[in-house]
């Protein structure tokens, strides 16, 4: 077979189906349940740290308590 | 030890460099084998008299804010020499007399024209997008940049190239690709800074303190690697000779103007699009001190805009040799690029949310708002004439560069502009900016230069678009080309009426921003001791 036509019938089979789906699984993991609090606390990551980096230790509950009271 | 090394290369860099010189085959080569000489001499003697002297301290405890305080005053720079440039080459159009004899073949329309376009897209544009980026990745990551002094390397590194880029459309030396007429060895050079860009991004995203990776570096990260995958094979090319700037595409016909626009497009939808939507995606929620409004369409948002801008690039080619099945899927994919577009622009809106007082009394937030208002805009009208029976009127029409522009000016500048206000006060420690009052009349001269550049360009880009294919009774074309010309005088004129006004704007922004460093009064130690303490 041809290259040009090989490729192009990968492209418009499998190539496409491959990206729909990955597509489609990335909405859906967006809105899968309970993502909600994991999103709250991304979306308040720019309202932290703005002067220093954050220390070594103690990151985790230090971080819960901020995402639960941002600002 | 690192520094022997250094030393060596430079030297022989600069020994090479002046071969170059010798044997040049062209001026522009010449010139820029002397630049690099200057530079690499230069480098030679800096890096000479810091050896073996103590080296720069880099504090895990600190951000590395030095080299985003010089990429903040090489984007204001930059910008109005971008700015000036594309003023005169509009004043060119409509008096060509401004095309002086005494410099032909350096200064005319067709030489300044690109290095218009390249100074505003990749000098004011570029370096607002690495300078934000190191900003941003640094306090979403919460995190020292990675790499050392290799962040500096980028920024030098692409004044570098800017400068050979400038002075090359200047002297002659191009490729003819649109966005991407460096020669060769700009072209090498590029991809070195730019792999360099990719490490301490990547680097300071792997060191991070927080567990997510904030949505504005998938952005800002997607532009880095998109840009660079485009740059090395819309540049495949082999040089005629180690001694001239002349090199020949690899890809020839029609392959070669798609893979152009495969680039130019991506080069529209990656680096002006997915970059400055990580500024948006950062700076808006700071400035409106409060979250994006809604993180899943943010992730939503990403992956649809990077799944479908990669496929628009055809829409470039309506009616050309290429076949029809490739542009009606560019035109296609630009059509779907809607949702995404927008669906961006109302969650930085939406954002606002609750705030919206903040528009009154905050002419930051405007300029930022209404950045987002050119983006919904620019992004409307764009798939519009990606269509094929819109293209077959719009296209080689000033209606291309009216879109351009207000997708440009619009967009990309305004959300620049608000991130200069928000970043300057911050940077040099300041507790605010000079004059919000300047703010507002730099916001208003811009969008009211904006307005009459986007509105002659309709007028103009329509009006030829219709008089080209305009026939009489016998089939034959009413219009000759210079009829055309002649009637778009007026427009011309106000067109560069809009781009003075922008340029006003942006001195005034310089001008506050100087005073904002010089006279504003500085943070008080103890309230920003305060400030920087972590919430435990």
């Amino acid at each position: 077979m041809e290259e040009y036509t090989l490729l192009r019938q990968i492209a418009d089979s499998w190539g496409l189906l491959v990206m729909f789906v990955f597509f489609i699984g990335i909405i859906a993991w967006a809105f899968r349940p309970g993502s909600r609090s994991e999103h709250d606390n991304a979306a308040s990551i720019p309202l932290r740290n703005e002067d220093a980096p954050a220390p070594r230790t103690g990151d985790g509950p230090a971080r819960k308590e901020e995402a639960r009271n941002p600002q | 030890m690192l520094n022997y090394i250094k030393l060596i290369v430079l030297g022989l860099i600069a020994l090479f460099a002046m071969i170059a010189a010798n044997y040049a085959r062209d001026l522009a080569y010449m010139i820029h084998a002397i630049i690099i000489l200057l530079v690499s001499a230069g480098m030679f003697l800096w890096v000479l008299r810091r050896t073996d002297e103590p080296a720069t301290l880099h504090p895990q405890t600190e951000y590395m804010d030095g080299v985003i305080r010089a990429g903040v005053i090489a984007t204001a720079l930059w910008g109005v020499v971008g700015f000036l440039a594309g003023t005169f080459i509009a004043f060119q159009l409509a008096f060509p007399a401004l095309n002086f004899d005494w410099a032909q073949g350096y200064a005319n329309f067709g030489r300044l024209r690109p290095l218009h376009t390249s100074a505003v897209i990749f000098a004011f544009g570029g370096n607002a997008l690495i300078a934000t980026s190191f900003y941003v990745v640094q306090r979403t990551s919460a995190a020292r940049l990675w790499g050392g002094n290799l962040a500096w390397f980028v920024f030098w590194g692409y004044q570098l190239v800017i400068v050979l880029a400038a002075t090359g459309y200047l002297l002659g030396s191009t490729h003819g690709k649109e966005y991407a007429e460096p020669e060769w060895y700009v072209d090498w050079w590029l991809t070195i800074v730019w792999l360099a860009y990719l490490a301490v991004f990547i680097g300071t995203i792997v060191k991070r303190r927080e567990p997510h990776i904030y949505v504005a570096n998938w952005f800002y990260l997607s532009f880095i690697v998109t840009v660079a995958m485009l740059h090395v094979f819309n540049n495949l090319a082999i040089p005629v000779s180690i001694w001239g700037s002349k090199s020949v595409q690899v890809f020839s016909g029609v392959q070669d103007a798609m893979v152009q626009w495969w680039y130019g497009h991506n080069a529209v939808g990656f680096f002006l699009t997915a970059g400055f939507l990580g500024m948006m995606y950062y700076f808006i929620p700071k400035q409106a001190e409060r979250p994006v409004f809604s993180y899943k369409l943010s992730i939503i948002h990403f992956w649809a805009l990077i799944f479908l801008y990669i496929w628009a690039g055809p829409h470039h080619l309506h009616y050309t040799a290429l076949p029809d099945w490739a542009s009606t899927l560019g035109m296609v994919f630009s059509i779907v690029l809607w949702m995404p577009s927008w669906g961006g622009m109302i969650n930085g809106l939406m954002t606002l949310s609750g705030a919206w007082d903040k528009l009154r009394t905050d002419p930051v937030i405007r300029m930022m708002v209404i950045s987002l208002g050119f983006y919904g805009m620019s992004t409307f009208e764009g798939p519009m004439m990606s269509i094929r029976a819109v293209n077959s009127l719009s296209h080689y029409t000033d209606w291309t560069i009216g879109h351009v522009h207000s997708g440009a000016l619009g967009w990309n500048g305004m959300i620049t502009f608000g991130a200069l206000y928000f970043l300057v006060p911050k940077l040099w420690n300041r507790q605010r900016l000079y004059s919000l009052s300047m703010v507002s009349w730099h916001f208003w001269l811009a969008t009211i230069g904006i307005v009459l550049y986007a509105a002659a360009m309709w007028v103009t880009g329509i009006m030829e678009g219709l008089m080209w294919r305009e026939v009489d009774a016998n089939g034959f074309l009413v219009n000759s080309f210079a009829d055309t010309v002649g009637a778009k005088f007026p427009m011309y004129v106000v067109r560069g009426l809009g781009g003075v006004l922008y340029v006003v704007g942006a001195l005034i922004m310089c001008y506050n921003l100087w005073m904002t460093v010089k006279r504003s009064p500085a943070v008080e130690a103890s309230v920003a001791n305060a400030h920087a303490t972590p919430a435990e």
